[in-house]
């Protein structure tokens, strides 16, 4: 099972995965990481693990991986 | 059924400013040569310019080497000639390929240097803090054309595009998951024509500079979609 993995100290809040999202899943947390960044906040329930974030992230925040079961 | 989408292992950190389109490629080439087995196989040949960020731990391993200023495409030429087995390809910056190295990028072109030439343009001088490059638009505000620039800028692909030891020229860009894609396959073609037929190809990456720019990212993709692939058209222009 494929499951989503998030890095949010990697993030430099440059917003295209809120961009490119089809889903509208991703939205800034309102929190920042320790490099002063504010970063996203996924929402599971809406996210289909398209892997259009992984795609359009500069900074490798988002990986979907094959869950160890 | 949802895929695997995993970083490659090589990227420790990326250290480009927020929304650099430097980080995206470098991504994308570090993909391509895990996936085609030339991990430990490949030298990046860098000159001068936000491309030099790919040194020491702040992106990838080992392979790389920097050189003169503008001079990658003869030096990488060097490297192939004596291993052959190597996938060699340069990786420079417009200010690099375009101002001061523009005799090498075209020399090697005209000789058809067993190499792959990827260049990243974003319209001005990016590291030494947003200088006029020969690429800066008409019009375009930078630090040394505070007024807009005056004059017009050059376009390689035409000309790199008549040359007939070129066996691949391509122009992409990295504003959208589309556009990203299609970057990839470009790479993964440079990739084949050179390890398979020993031949030269060329890929431009106009990529947003927001630092410089003085936009946000996802503003700058927006003035490269309306404004930049207009002077600079993306496609496959031979190959």
């Amino acid at each position: 099972m494929i499951k989503m993995v998030t890095h949010p100290e990697r993030c430099k809040s440059c917003r295209y995965c809120e961009r490119d999202c089809p889903k509208d899943a991703i939205k800034p947390s309102g929190k920042m990481n320790a490099q002063g960044y504010e970063y996203m906040s996924v929402d599971e329930d809406l996210c289909i693990l398209c892997g259009t974030c992984y795609t359009v992230c500069p900074d490798l925040v988002f990986e979907l991986l094959e869950a160890e079961a | 059924m949802a895929k695997e989408f995993k970083a490659p292992k090589n990227i420790k950190y990326v250290g480009f400013c927020p929304g650099c389109g430097h980080s995206i490629f470098v991504r994308l080439m570090q993909e391509v040569l895990e996936e085609k087995g030339y991990l430990d196989k490949n030298v990046c040949v860098v000159g001068v310019g936000c491309s030099a960020n790919v040194h020491g731990d702040n992106v990838y391993g080992d392979n790389k080497m920097e050189c003169h200023h503008g001079r990658p495409p003869v030096a990488g030429n060097g490297m192939k000639r004596v291993r052959p087995d190597v996938f060699v390809w340069t990786y420079q910056g417009d200010g690099d390929a375009y101002a001061i190295g523009m005799g090498e990028t075209i020399l090697a072109a005209e000789q058809g240097f067993p190499i792959s030439v990827f260049v990243i343009n974003n319209c001005n001088y990016g590291m030494t803090g947003g200088q006029m490059a020969p690429t800066t638009l008409h019009g375009q505000v930078t630090t040394t054309t505070t007024k807009g620039r005056a004059d017009y800028p050059i376009n390689v692909m035409p000309l790199i595009q008549s040359i007939d030891n070129v066996a691949f020229a391509a122009r992409a860009t990295v504003t959208s998951p589309a556009e990203i894609r299609k970057l990839k396959k470009y790479i993964e073609k440079a990739v084949d024509l050179q390890m398979n037929e020993g031949k030269y190809s060329f890929v431009e990456i106009v990529s947003p500079c927001p630092t410089n720019w003085h936009k946000s990212p996802v503003d700058s993709c927006k003035w490269i979609d309306e404004e930049v692939t207009k002077v600079f058209p993306l496609g496959v222009f031979k190959g």
